[in-house]
Formats: C-alpha cells, structure tokens, sequence
C-alpha cells in the first residue's frame, strides 16, 4: 500500500496553468506567486477582481485565476476606485511597478491612498522601466546606469529616487504600507506575511493597503538572475529600507 | 521522507533554487525542455530536508514540496 | 409625474437617478459643477456612489473600473476636463464598456473660456483618443430633451456596450425650464455576464483592450465597425423645424443654437421668407441620408450651417450634401451666441435677398 503522501507546498489555485512570459529568474514570478498563495489562503479567490498594469506585468490578467481590468498606463488605482466602491464586497488588488505607479500614476496612488479606498497595490519597484526597455524609472537609484542615464543617474537634473512607501506614509488617512523584498528565501516569507496581512486589512474592510516589493529586472540590469538578487541587496536595500511604515492601528494610537 | 517535483516545463533554468537549497542538492539537468531551457533537476532526493526553501524562491512556481509520514517545518511560511 | 422648474444641470443629474444610474464621479468644472453640487446631496439617498476625483484622468479610469461592475456609471464634465478623459474613452471604447458622459461645452482651445460653445464637435464625434473607435453622440436642445436623451444615453450605453456622450453648451446646463420625469424610476440593472462579479463555478473575466496579437486586435476593431455599422442604421435621430415644399433654404444647427434658429426661422415667415430646419439630434451617428434626402428637394435652393464655433459641423453636412446645393455657414464662437437677427441676416445672404 502507497505511503500517506502529503503535498507541503505547491502552485496555488489562484495561479493560472499558464507559463508567463517574464524572462528567467525575474521575481515579478514569485510575486505573484505570493499574491496568488495569499489568496488561495484566505479564500478569496471567487471574489477578487486585480487590476494588471502597463509594464512588464501587463499580462497578469493571463497568470491570476481571478478576474482582472487591464489598465491604462499608472491608472490602476483610479480603476479599482471605481470598482471597488461599486463592489465592496469584492476583494480588489492592483499590481504595479515604479514606471506606472510612482512616475505617470503618482496622483492616482496618492489620492486613492488618500481617500482611504479599501483595496490592495502590490507595488513591484525594479528600480527601472523594465517593458521599454531599461530606462531610467523615479526609483532608479542615483549613478545606476539605464539606457536613459547612460552615464548613471544625475540627482542634480533627475532628483533623488523616491521612496514610495515613505511618502504614503506620510498622509494622514489610515493606512497600511510597508516594504519587504523578494531578494532570499527570508524575505520572501516576510513579503508574504506583509501581503497577507494587507489583503486581511481589505477584508476587513479597514483600510487602504499597498506592500512595495523589491524586484528584480535581470534582463535589463544586465545581470544574471542570481547576481540580481545580490545587486539588490547591496544597492537597493540601504536606499529603500524594509519595514512596516504604517498601520491603521498607529493613527489611531496617535490620535 | 520528504522530497521535492520540479516540472519542468514551467522551470526557465534561472537557477535561484540552486542557490537557495540549503543542502545544495539542486542542479541543471543537461537536456533541454521545450522551451529550451536547462532545467533545474534534484540529483540526490534522498538528501532533501523538505524546508520549501526551493519553491519558495523558485518564480515560475515549478517545485511542488512533498512529504511521506511525518514532516516537521522548520518554519512558518 | 407632475411638471417641476429645474436647471438644466440638476435635471441632467436626477435624469441619470431615473435610469437606475447612481455611480456618478466627478471632478468640479464650470459651467457644468452643480451636477455634482446637486448629486452629492442627490445620490446618497438613493443609495447611490458619488466620488469627487482628484482629476478628470482618473475620473475615467474609475468610469472604467466602475463599468466592470455592470452596473449603470456615468460623468458629466465641460470641454478641458472631458479632453483629459479622452485617454479612458478609448480604453473603454476598446473594452467594450457601456458609460455615459455629458459634455457641457465651454469656449476653446485651451482654457479658453467658461462661456457657452459648440466647438468640441469635432472631438466628440471623430474621437478624441487614439484608435479605431467611435461613441454614441446625443446633443438636446432643451432642458426636457436632455432629460429625455440622458435616459436614452444609458439605455444605447447598455445595448450596444459602448460609452455615450451628452454633448450640450453652457446655456443647457445654466437653463431653467419646467421639465417631466417619467413615472416611475428605473431600478439599477443586474449585472451583465460580461461584468467582473467574481471567478464563481466559472472561468475568469478579464475586461481588457490589450491584443499584443495583431489578428485579435484587428479583430476587436472589426467588431467595433460592425457595431458602428448597426448603430448608423438604427439610432439616428434628428428633428425637422418648418419643413416644407415652400422653403427657399435649409438651416442646420444643433443644441440650443437649433433653437435660436427656430427664432430666426419664425420671424423670417412674418416676412414672408420660408426657412427650415434640420436638427440634428445624433451627431453620431450623423443623418446622412436624411439630410441628403431633405437637401435634393427641388424647392431648396440654398443651404445654411449656423454653428457656436467658426465651422465643425459643417464638415459632415458637406460630407452629406455632396455639392448638391451651394452651402453657408455662419458661427460665433469663444462664447459669443448668434443671435437670432445674425442668424436672419446670414439667410438673407445665403439667399442672396438684400444688402
Ligand atoms: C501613456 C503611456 N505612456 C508610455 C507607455 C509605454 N510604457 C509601457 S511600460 C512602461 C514602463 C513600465 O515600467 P514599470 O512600471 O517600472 O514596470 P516594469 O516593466 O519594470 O515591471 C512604459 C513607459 C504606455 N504604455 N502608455
Ligand atoms: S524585463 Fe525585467 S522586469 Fe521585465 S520580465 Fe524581464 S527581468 Fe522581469
Ligand atoms: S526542500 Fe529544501 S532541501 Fe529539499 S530541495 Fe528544496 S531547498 Fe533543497
Ligand atoms: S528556480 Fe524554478 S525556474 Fe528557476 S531553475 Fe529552479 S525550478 Fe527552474
């Protein structure tokens, strides 16, 4: 007779069967592995609607077994505004990266954070403009070259890059923010308990939630996929510190 | 007795999980798979401690982690 | 239901509540910002969602999100604030996505100015975004047809799945006119199999106008011709002033300067000088045919465009007439209206009468 076998950890049910089409070992994949695991956990999956992004994660729609709107370029969170309000009932996710969410959609995260809108961004910042090719995003960090900043970034014409997940935090309305990486095995399970946790928020209808995540973008860092993730951790971390910034919990204690 | 599936038609060969197993009992197989990647391969099963560190880190979702009989995590996940 | 005295903006507002439309977003523009004073008090009684954006651009990505729902959405907004939407037009016109927005039409380009104009014609029926795409064109002419045409608006949104616009100038929005609301108000449709509503015992929804693959992207446009096709031949709409086998001249005007038009027209028959008018109601779909049809009756011998801008318009009437009759046009624009004794006087010297 066939031993017990149980089965520990596998693709999640709310990951379609489809290959995606991002490049090797770029962790846009295990991202959203972590959304999908997180949904497959709180069982949420027949009632939750994303909204997929223009970047590298355009095509999310086609790796999520829920439903989804395809954005427009940095709208995402003005579409699941809208969505969201109509369907309260509904657990509504957008998945953006730097270009679209921190350069041409600032004004909507901002006032959609602002508001309070009680859905979840999962904020992917590679600290550069990965689908068109390499260039230079406002989370590239200073001297990193890009085919935009061949020479490196410039913060004296292109500013320093900007921390997202400190800036939000800095709005009054409650919220939660935090940053986590996906750069080691360690991280990543920090990573999942920050998206679950934002996702338990939506479900509780508490608040508005964004976890920015720090990815990689081999292809166009022009590294190979293991030598990205040490990139990150040497680059990236000391300029974007990981943490919780905010929880609606702290507003009301500062109250 | 734990051990670990890699399907291979999702594996890219990006290698993550080689680095990432712990026992480092994780390497590229020599063949190609349809899509004309070196895919990731176990080539000592026996030695696998079941930690889930590979799935965890692998972004195409291709481990899948299994266990015979009792199995005891190292970890939350 | 009783006649009630109502501003054109109001009215366009509760006309929408009638249509079981109560997802309004909005962002304040003059002259058209009493809808949403109106709605914000409106709409929470009825249940309804009103969200003031942070700007027109995400106003019509929250018209997008909103409309994923299936449930009836709609904006209303003036000429600089619906140019910013142009960019989610074409998205939801692409998705397939029924919405409907109002254009209270103020001066142009630019900031231009806040007073009444014609001059977004162009943008409305030819498409103010990027691609293949048209939307459904309603422009009343007077407070009871706006009221009229914004429950129509929802209706056509719905049927043909894509969004409608409302096109009126300042002096529809600004208007008081006793006006009538039907009996009884539509309650809110359930949602289409089409909608977002949750991967439940089915497979997932995606709403989208992304087709990287060229054959399904051509194939989404050759589904929106099809249904261009079907709304040229079943939704015109157009209204006839004082036609007859008599008149020397055609008039063709929309909206309110229509009405200025009948003024002139009226006076014009005291002296003895038989003027018509074709108005049309859908600018898109454009009556060709009946104004073709209207245009090659022997007794016509001269035709008149009268515009609130310097000649938009006046392009589709000569698409139409196909140099049939010799045609005029006279405009004001920047937020000047003609009057009715300019409008006389531009008849009289199409028809070559006096100085
Ligand atoms: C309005 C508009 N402007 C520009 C583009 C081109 N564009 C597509 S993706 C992209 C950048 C995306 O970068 P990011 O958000 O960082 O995502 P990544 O690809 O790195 O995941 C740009 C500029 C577009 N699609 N639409
Ligand atoms: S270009 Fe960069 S971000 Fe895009 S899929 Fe490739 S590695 Fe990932
Ligand atoms: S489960 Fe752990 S020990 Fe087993 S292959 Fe994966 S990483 Fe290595
Ligand atoms: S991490 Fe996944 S995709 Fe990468 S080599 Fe290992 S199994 Fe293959």
């Amino acid at each position: 007779m066939a031993q017990d076998v149980d089965i520990i950890l596998s693709r999640p049910k709310a990951l379609s069967d489809n290959i995606t089409h991002y490049c090797p070992g770029c962790t846009h994949g295990i991202i959203h592995r972590l959304v999908a695991e997180t949904i497959d956990e709180l069982g949420i999956r027949e009632r939750t609607a994303g909204v997929a992004p223009v970047g590298c994660s355009v095509l999310a729609y086609n790796y999520f077994n829920v439903d989804f709107m395809e954005a427009a370029h940095g709208r995402a969170p003005a579409m699941a505004t809208g969505f969201k309000r109509l369907r309260p009932d509904m657990i509504v996710f957008t998945y953006q990266g730097d270009g679209d969410l921190a350069s041409i959609g600032m004004g909507e995260i901002i006032h959609a954070a602002n508001r309070g809108e009680k859905f979840t961004v999962i904020f992917v910042n590679n600290a550069i403009y990965g689908m068109t090719g390499g260039q230079m995003a406002p989370t590239t960090l200073p001297g990193q070259k890009t085919t935009t900043s061949p020479l490196g970034r410039d913060v004296t014409t292109a500013g320093y890059p900007i921390r997202m997940a400190e800036l939000l935090s800095s709005l009054r309305t409650p919220a939660y923010i935090a940053r986590a990486a996906v750069h080691d095995p360690m991280y990543i399970i920090d990573a999942k308990r920050k998206i679950k946790r934002a996702f338990s928020y939506q479900i509780a209808n508490k608040c508005f939630s964004l976890v920015e995540v720090l990815s990689t973008c081999p292809t166009n860092w022009g590294l190979s996929p293991t030598v990205s993730l040490e990139w990150l951790e040497k680059n990236m971390r000391p300029y974007y510190p990981l943490g919780t910034f905010k929880t609606p919990e702290d507003e009301v204690e500062k109250k | 007795m734990p051990g670990i599936i890699i399907d291979k038609l999702y594996c890219k060969g990006c290698e993550l999980c080689v680095h990432a197993c712990p026992m480092q009992i994780i390497s590229m197989s020599k063949e190609i798979n349809q899509k004309g990647y070196f895919y990731a391969t176990v080539y000592e099963p026996s030695r696998c401690i079941g930690c889930r560190i590979c799935a965890i880190t692998c972004p195409d979702a291709a481990i899948e982690v299994k266990a015979h009989g009792t199995h005891f995590t190292l970890f939350k996940y | 239901m009783a006649k009630k005295l109502m501003k054109g903006n109001e009215a366009i507002g509760e006309a929408a509540i009638c249509a079981g439309a109560t997802n309004y977003f909005a962002y304040p523009i003059t002259p058209q910002s009493e809808v949403a004073e109106y709605l914000s008090r409106r709409l929470p009684e009825v249940g309804g969602v009103f969200v003031q954006a942070e700007s027109e651009v995400a106003v019509g990505y929250m018209l997008f999100g909103a409309a994923s729902t299936g449930k009836r959405v709609f904006t209303t907004s003036s000429s600089p604030g619906i140019s910013l939407m142009q960019e989610a037009l074409s998205y939801m016109a692409g998705a397939h996505l029924p919405v409907v927005l109002v254009n209270i039409m103020r001066g142009g380009p630019g900031l231009g100015g806040i007073l009444p104009a014609q001059s977004d014609y162009f943008q409305a029926t030819k498409g103010g975004g990027h691609g293949d795409y048209h939307i459904i064109v309603l422009a009343p002419s007077s407070v009871q047809e706006a009221v009229d045409l914004m429950i129509l608006a929802f209706d056509l949104a719905d049927k043909y799945r894509t969004p409608v616009m409302l096109i009126g100038d300042g002096m529809i929005g600004q208007m008081m006119e006793s006006v009538e609301f039907p009996e009884q108000y539509q309650t809110p449709p359930s949602p289409k199999e089409w909608a977002l509503t949750g991967a439940v015992g089915r497979k997932p929804v995606v709403i989208k106008s992304l087709f990287l693959d060229p054959i399904a992207l051509e194939k989404n446009s050759l589904e929106l011709a099809k249904k261009y096709e079907i709304i040229k031949a079943d939704e015109v709409r157009y209204e006839l002033y004082k036609v007859n086998d008599k008149n020397k001249l055609l008039i063709f005007a929309y909206g309110t300067m229509a009405r200025i038009c009948q003024t002139a027209i009226d006076e014009l028959e005291e002296e003895g000088i038989g003027v018509g008018l074709f108005r049309p109601i859908s600018l898109f779909p454009f009556p060709q045919k009946e104004i073709y049809r209207e245009v090659i009756k022997p007794n016509i011998k001269a035709l008149l465009t009268v515009e609130m801008s310097v000649g938009q318009m006046i392009e589709d009437i000569e698409r139409c007439i196909v140099g049939q009759k010799p045609l005029g046009f006279y405009g004001r624009t920047g937020g000047i209206v003609p009057s009715p004794d300019e409008v006389k006087a531009a008849v009289k010297k199409q028809l070559g009468l006096g100085k």
